[in-house]
């Protein structure tokens, strides 16, 4: 610690030279090393270049303890960056500690270690991939600029959200490593900004604020999913996009504040007629209105004022404060006073913010006024902060509780905020009229205050009063005069001199006895009591020359041999202005109008006052100064900006899978593209009232009185695009009104369901005390099962369900089965199609001899295993399994068959089960039919359809029922995205000899594995991958060969019992590692 | 010709703008250096910078930068701030330099300052020191004291590498940092140091990937059980003649859950409406206590802050305890009167507990002469605080602090008298009567061991004499 004490030596240094310091502490520590540390790092150095992994972890462990303390280790670089292929991830992950700290000093070195991140780049482990890149792009080399921006490109594209996540990051180290980069980098976060995850959109936001934060025009057409996001963001992502939106909002909204707003009042109902209010007149003219997506941010951000993080409080605080109207603001009081129970620091910035917000908004804070009661345990700084905010929350009404709550913090052991108390009462007293007198017998009172800063504060206080209606209070002003002489602090005898000098007429006998006084002690009194005695001096001199124009010379030639040049300055002026002399000329007739003019009273204001310039929450405002980077807020614009722009068109479902036949398609909508998929997945349960009303949200306008305003919002927004609707709606109208009679069935049925569950909970109390077992979930009777319908009723139900399809594509399927008429919901839709089991019916007859080298064979079956898709207790009922039947996928070449199994195991039939996808889709998806009706303990099995594009990526989506929609996914195990191809051994040979090198990856089974009998690994080998087995001359090598189901790449497996190996061919690498790696496995597990 | 006729104007358009340069040379000057600044800034990252850890003698003894190196001589400007400061509380939390800004948090007389080189929210930057101690101090050392830290300073750096990516917040999350990397146990350093395996997982941590960011999946236990504190404080402060002039309660409910698989809880009160603002972990489905006013979670496996509330002011607030005190100063004696009583009230037959009383006599006082009923009482000359410890307060005989107190000769009599600060805890009761009306398990098949548990405690209780 040597080198701290030689800096604190130089506390108070110049802020220039903390610049040229910067390299001093390396050099100390480099001293410190040559001195003591030599013979360690050798000692070190040894330990890192032994062959025992554990030497070296204990040896890297030191070395990050050196870092820790700030010492110099850049010397063991050479020793240090070996270790960075290690297979220990522990030291790996230590040398990346190191090599991020030194790789810049030490360029050359550090590019040694970049092939090892290039390769980890490539990794089928994500986590690995992820690390790689934040390394990579931590090393500050501008050499390898260009291999971070294809690292970065590669990342920003990859399956995994946590590496685009880190691909986001390393977006603003490179920027800020190298800024010609910007243009390209921004293409990258445009790329990212369409990112659905909710992982990366913080990130991702994060970079767009650093890189780019003028281009806005890249938010427009992810703001409202950036919006919907926001809930399920990770709460730092969601501090910075709110602040990101704030801005967006200032620039994209007009003002919610303009006069005359009283339409606001209602603002859901002003909502509703939005819509065909503009259409009507677009131009204004009419009341303000507020745009649907400014109201879609207000709305989103709200519920986050319950976060448990403090800055996404403050920052939907702050975002309240700039972009909501006026009444509106008031949302964000309780929240903001809730954080005051935080620890010191949050309550210091939260406090400030809420002294700006009181000066403008005195009524949000004021019924919690007594939440800004000072306590002794509080700091000085909260102290203040707190009496800053009860004496901007105070009026006519409570000031007499405030006084009184300031007339126990005058009595203060803490001088500083008793002073500052007084200070306080003085400003109430400016403010408040009626209470002037009141505060000012106050402070007269404080006056005979032992506490000398106290009194000098009065002394001060008192004289900015008098300035404000100094009539009547010559007997304060005489009360002053009197303690001039137990006074001794500066501040407050130059004020009582000042006061003297300008109420000199109304004191006339003690003003002059105030001047002897002063004149005596003259050459010992500070410089500001000095030039106050020459200007009381002066001001007698004018006024009452006859009792003090000696002592006037006598002071006035004081103060000409006075050391202090101001001092001097005054006397020569005052002189030349008050004694008439040839020189002077005219001047002197004016003294008295120079001297004793009637002053303007002194404004006390808050010092917050002028705070507000500053966004609220931000470093700028809490310093009051403006930061590096601090971007102005801007103002609303007069007329908003196109709105339309934020309009995201629907990337159309390809529906190559479903061939119309006849129809036209109908023109897609994005009517659905908002509703409930995108927000808020957990809190689905509640949201069964939302889903009700977007199902019927295409039927009329008729409708919309009762729906939720958040539909309208959707409604208004896509206004345009209602008309092509109508098309389809005609069609459904009979079945629209027999849907809605049903609903109205299944309103009162769930009514009843929850009746019966409020009458349960009563009996089951919470038992008190530790450690009491109690019911879990008991069975509950069930008291409202409807009768099971009839067939006839089901198919009606059929056709009734099926234009509630959730989004176009499947309105299309269902428009067509309508003509089809009564199709049974697992068939699908396809002309030729046959139903998945009537295909594993005829898998035996048909494709029988095997010829063509490419031709699909029957897929062997291994033993299908079964994953869970949905658990009925998070499906609230409705449970789902599925597997992969290795058929190929009736609905498009490229995409896997699933089948799903469904089934209810609650007591009430689920209705209307369909598949809703988020769209714009991840991935293709062939959803099933919806199904009407699921009867308890019933089960159904359906078929999808996926095109996983030849990725492990999930294929997310929801499983709805009428009531609920169930976020669910489904996650392909590598070896199901394959499928079987028959091949001759020579074809065989032949392929794989073009597959060699980078496309060929092998790896070594053990052997016990590989003497098991060759059915046996064949059977293992089938389990995971649905391949076909090639016939073989020679034993104990057994080949199989598969194409990727999407692009059809060749993928060739070969086991090699003699030599223990395992290899697999495929052009697609990272297939074919994944693949031997769950290959290999399977044969272990044997 | 097309050419001629756009050329004109754009003439014109050169001279005015020569003309509007020469005019405002001043301005442009401005602008140019403005401009400057903002590319300054661009290139300046944002969010945090450097991380130094200061004890309180002032010795730097943790430095870790997530970006370049920023010389540790910018902490001298800290240090002035801290001898400015009277007391180690009144650092100001945001300190300007000239090319940085640090921002400081105290916890365990550790300050960590943080070095930010442009805007960025202080609250964010706050709000991640305290979850990084949160995360060392409940996760990983049990306390956060510098030797903690200095004894595993690795694992302090990993944990920092894995929770700031580019000063950017990345994992927080207490489950998913444990996965990461395992906390230190006197075991597992054991069988470290012998098989040299290590702290950091290998697998990513499902949580970060899943919907349920802040649960682990396969979490197994032979005991399931969840039990829950329904913890209450009380902030008040009383004047003299015993009238409340600000009383509120704020409470907490912390909960333990170690439940097999994933479970899904509710939990419903019998009076939801004393709860006026609330906030919750983000586990909680907050529409569903919007429409119901019931708690529907996925927990966090093992401890974590479920909700903390705030109640609502409409309700009075019954003051448990209440303080008969007589304290004296008499101008020109060099002697006071001490006399303090204490007693229960509205504790609902409860008995008040673990009650401490503490109070910052004024400087004037040089000893304190006292004789405690029951309990112990200390007096620190030098800091002027004296504490009574008083245990259980007997409703029979009520515990008092009797006494005289010694003040300096010729001293002026203090114009204030000392605050009281009193602490108590009373179990099992929630003074607002809030009251866990059920729980339920929702999810999984087996039966857990359910429990809940209810506490009130003075929180910033002030009596002023």
């Amino acid at each position: 610690m040597s080198t701290t004490a030689l800096y604190n030596d130089q506390g108070g240094a110049e802020p220039a030279v903390e610049a040229s310091q910067e390299s001093a502490p390396a050099a100390g520590a480099a001293f410190g090393l040559f001195s003591a540390d030599f013979k360690k790092n050798e000692d070190l150095k040894e330990m890192l270049e032994s062959n025992k992994e554990s030497l070296k972890l204990e040896a890297m462990k030191r070395v990050v303890g050196l870092i820790a303390k700030g010492k110099n280790a850049s010397e063991l670089f050479p020793a240090i960056v070996k270790n960075v292929a290690s297979k220990n991830i522990e030291l790996k992950k230590l040398v990346y500690v190191y090599l991020v700290r030194y790789a810049e000093e030490q360029q050359d070195l550090a590019l040694l270690s970049i092939s090892t991140f290039q390769r980890a780049l490539k990794d089928p482990n994500q986590l690995i991939r992820a690390s790689a890149l934040r390394v990579l792009s931590s090393i500050r080399v501008t050499i390898i600029v260009p291999i971070m921006m294809l690292a970065i490109k590669e990342a920003a594209a990859d399956l995994s959200p946590y590496v685009r996540k880190t691909a986001a990051h390393a977006i603003q180290k490179l920027y800020s490593l190298d800024p010609e980069q910007k243009e390209q980098l921004i293409e990258v976060i445009e790329k990212l900004l369409k990112d659905k995850s909710t992982l990366v959109a913080g990130s991702v936001v994060m970079a767009f604020e650093e890189v780019c934060p003028d281009r806005i025009d890249l938010i427009h057409k992810n703001y409202r999913k950036l919006c919907n996001l926001l809930v399920d963001v990770e709460e730092w992502g969601q501090v910075v996009i709110i602040s990101m939106l704030t801005r967006y909002a200032r620039t994209q909204f007009t003002s919610p504040w303009k006069e005359g707003a009283a339409v606001e009042e209602d603002y859901n109902k002003a909502f509703y007629d939005s819509d065909s209010e503009e259409k009507k007149d677009p131009e204004g003219a009419k009341p303000y209105t507020m745009d649907p997506d400014h109201r879609l941010l207000l709305r989103n951000t709200k519920p986050l004022l319950q976060s448990r993080n403090t800055a996404v409080v403050m920052a939907v605080a702050q975002l309240y404060w700039h972009l909501a109207p006026k009444q509106e603001v008031n949302v964000v009081t309780k929240s903001l006073v809730r954080l005051l129970r935080s620890h010191r620091e949050v309550q210091y910035v939260v406090l400030q913010n809420i002294a700006t917000m009181s000066i403008q908004r005195k009524g949000m804070f004021e019924p919690f006024m007594k939440s800004f009661y000072v306590r002794s345990t509080d700091t000085t700084h909260i102290k203040t902060l707190k009496l800053e905010i009860l004496t901007n929350l105070a009026n006519e009404a409570n000031i007499s509780t405030i006084l009184r709550e300031f007339q126990t913090y005058v009595k203060s052991q803490d001088k500083a905020f008793a002073a500052a108390t007084i200070q306080a009462i003085g400003r109430c007293a400016t403010n408040i009229g009626e209470v002037t007198d009141t505060c000012l017998n106050g402070l007269v009172l404080l006056l005979s205050n032992r506490d000398e800063g106290v009194v000098a504060e009065s002394v001060v206080v008192i004289r900015k009063l008098l300035l404000t209606q100094p009539t009547q209070h010559s007997e304060i002003i005489k009360h002053m005069a009197t303690l001039f002489d137990k006074i001794t602090v500066p501040m407050a005898r130059a004020s009582i001199l000042w006061l003297m000098g300008e109420y000199c007429e109304r004191v006339p006998k003690i003003a002059p006895d105030v001047l002897r006084k002063v004149a005596k002690t003259f050459t010992a009194e500070e410089d500001i009591v000095k030039l106050q005695a020459v200007n009381l001096a002066a001001k007698l001199y004018l006024t009452n020359s006859k009792q003090t124009t000696l002592l006037t010379q006598y002071i006035l030639n004081l103060g000409k041999y006075d050391q202090n040049y101001d001092i001097r300055d005054r006397t020569r002026f005052i002189r030349q202005l008050i004694v008439p002399s040839d020189k002077s000329g005219n001047l002197n007739k004016y003294a008295r109008r120079i001297l004793l003019a009637s002053k303007p009273a002194p404004v006390l204001q808050s010092a917050f006052k002028d705070r507000d310039r500053f966004q609220l929450g931000t470093l700028s405002h809490s310093l009051n100064s403006k930061a590096a980077g601090y971007q102005e807020l801007s103002d609303w614009p007069a007329v908003a900006p196109d709105q339309s722009v934020r309009n995201v068109e629907v990337i159309e479902p390809v529906n190559e899978w479903a061939p119309l036949v006849g129809k036209a398609k109908p023109p897609e909508s994005d009517e659905k593209f908002y509703s409930d998929e995108d927000r808020d997945k957990k809190d689905d349960s509640s949201d069964s009232s939302d889903d009700d009303d977007d199902d019927s949200s295409s039927s009329s306008n008729e409708e919309s009185g009762s729906s939720s305003d958040e539909e309208s919002d959707k409604r208004s927004t896509d206004s345009g695009k209602s008309s092509g609707e109508s098309e389809s709606s005609s069609g459904e109208s009979e079945s629209e009104r027999k849907k809605k009679t049903k609903k109205a069935q299944a309103g009162k049925r769930k009514q009843s369901t929850a009746d019966s569950d409020s009458d349960k909970s009563d009996d089951d109390p919470m038992t008190e005390g530790s450690g009491s077992s109690s019911e879990s979930y008991s069975s509950e009777t069930d008291s409202n099962s409807e009768s099971v319908p009839a067939a006839v009723q089901q198919r009606k139900n059929d056709v009734k369900s099926k234009p509630k399809g959730g989004d176009g594509a499947k309105k299309e399927v269902s428009l067509l089965d309508l003509d089809d008429f009564l199709v049974p919901p697992t068939n699908t839709t396809k002309s030729s199609a046959l139903s998945p089991s009537l295909l594993s019916d005829l898998e035996g007859l048909s494709l029988s001899g095997v010829s063509a080298t490419t031709q699909v064979t029957i897929p062997t079956f291994g033993p299908v295993k079964c994953y869970e898709l949905l658990h009925h207790m998070s499906g609230k009922g409705l449970s789902a399994k599925y597997h992969f039947p290795r058929q190929p996928c009736l609905y498009g070449p490229g995409m896997v068959a699933v089948q799903v199994t469904l089934s209810n195991c609650c007591e009430r039939p689920l209705e209307e089960i369909h598949v809703r996808q988020s769209s714009p889709a991840a991935l293709k998806i062939h959803s099933f039919n919806p199904i009407e009706r699921l009867d308890p303990e019933a089960s159904v099995t359906v078929s999808l359809g996926v095109d996983f594009n030849d990725s492990t990526q999930a294929a997310n989506f929801q499983l709805c029922t009428k009531e609920d929609g169930f976020g669910v996914s489904i996650q392909p195990a590598v070896g199901e995205l394959l499928t079987p191809c028959a091949l001759s051994e020579t074809e065989f040979c032949t392929q794989q000899s073009k597959l060699r090198g980078m496309n060929e990856t092998s790896a070594t089974i053990s052997t016990a594995t590989a003497d098991s009998s060759s059915q046996a690994v064949a059977e293992r080998v089938l389990s995971v991958a649905n391949v076909g087995s090639v016939a073989s001359s020679e034993t104990g090598l057994l080949r199989f060969a598969g194409r990727t189901v999407s692009s059809q790449v060749l993928v060739l497996i070969l086991v090699d019992a003699g030599a223990a190996l395992l290899t697999v061919h495929s052009e697609k690498s990272v297939m074919a590692s994944m693949l031997l790696r769950d290959l290999k496995r399977a044969l272990v597990q044997a | 010709m097309v050419g001629c006729y756009s050329s004109a104007p754009c003439h014109r358009r050169l001279i005015l703008l020569t003309e509007a340069t020469t005019a405002s040379s001043f301005n442009e000057k401005t602008v140019k250096y403005e401009t400057e600044n903002y590319d300054k800034s661009l290139l300046s990252s944002k969010m945090i910078h450097s991380l130094f850890l200061v004890n309180s003698s002032g010795d730097i003894f943790l430095e870790k930068h997530w970006k370049s190196v920023v010389s540790r001589s910018v902490c001298d400007y800290f240090f002035e701030a801290q001898e400015r400061a009277s007391e180690p509380e009144n650092v100001p939390p945001v300190i300007p330099t000239p090319h940085h800004y640090l921002i400081n948090v105290l916890r365990h007389r550790i300050y960590f300052v943080a070095v930010i080189q442009s805007e960025v929210p202080p609250l964010f930057v706050i709000e991640f020191l305290h979850r990084v101690v949160d995360t060392f101090q409940q996760d990983y050392f049990g306390v956060c004291t510098e030797a903690a830290i200095k004894d595993n300073v690795v694992v302090v750096y990993e944990l920092l590498e894995e929770m700031l990516d580019n000063g950017f917040p990345l994992a927080t999350e207490s489950n998913i940092l444990k996965e990461l990397i395992k906390p230190p146990t006197i075991l597992r350093t054991m069988v470290n140091t012998i098989t040299g395996s290590t702290n950091v997982g290998e697998q990513l941590p499902t949580g970060q990937l899943s919907v349920v960011p802040w649960r682990r999946t396969g979490v197994k236990y032979t005991n399931n059980e969840a039990y829950f504190d329904v913890v209450e404080e009380i902030d008040a402060i009383i004047d003299k003649s015993g009238s409340t002039i600000t009383a509120e309660i704020q409470g907490v409910i912390d909960a333990c859950v170690k439940l097999t698989g994933m479970p899904d809880l509710t939990l419903s009160f019998m009076n939801p409406r004393l709860l006026d603002d609330v906030s919750f972990h983000p586990c909680v489905r907050f529409k569903r206590w919007e429409a119901e006013r019931i708690l529907s979670f996925i927990p966090p496996d093992g401890n974590f802050r479920l909700l903390s509330y705030h109640v609502s002011s409409q309700n009075l607030v019954a003051i448990p305890v209440y303080v008969k005190h007589n304290i004296t100063f008499r101008e020109g004696s060099s002697q006071g009167r001490f006399d303090l009583t204490l007693g229960p009230k509205q504790t609902m037959g409860k008995a008040v507990e673990s009650v401490l009383v503490s109070s910052q006599l004024p400087r004037g006082v040089l000893n304190a002469n006292l004789n405690p009923s029951q309990g112990t009482y200390t007096f620190d000359p030098v800091t002027k605080l004296l504490t009574w410890d008083v245990g259980k307060i007997n409703p029979q005989k009520l515990p008092n602090l009797k006494g005289t107190m010694s003040l300096q000769a010729g001293a002026s009599k203090p114009d204030e008298n000392p605050t009281i600060n009193i602490q108590f805890k009373i179990q099992q009761m929630a003074i607002s009567g809030l009251k866990v009306n059920r729980l339920d398990m929702y999810g999984e098949k087996y039966k857990p061991f359910k429990g809940i548990k209810y506490m009130t405690k003075a929180g910033k209780f002030q009596v002023r004499t």
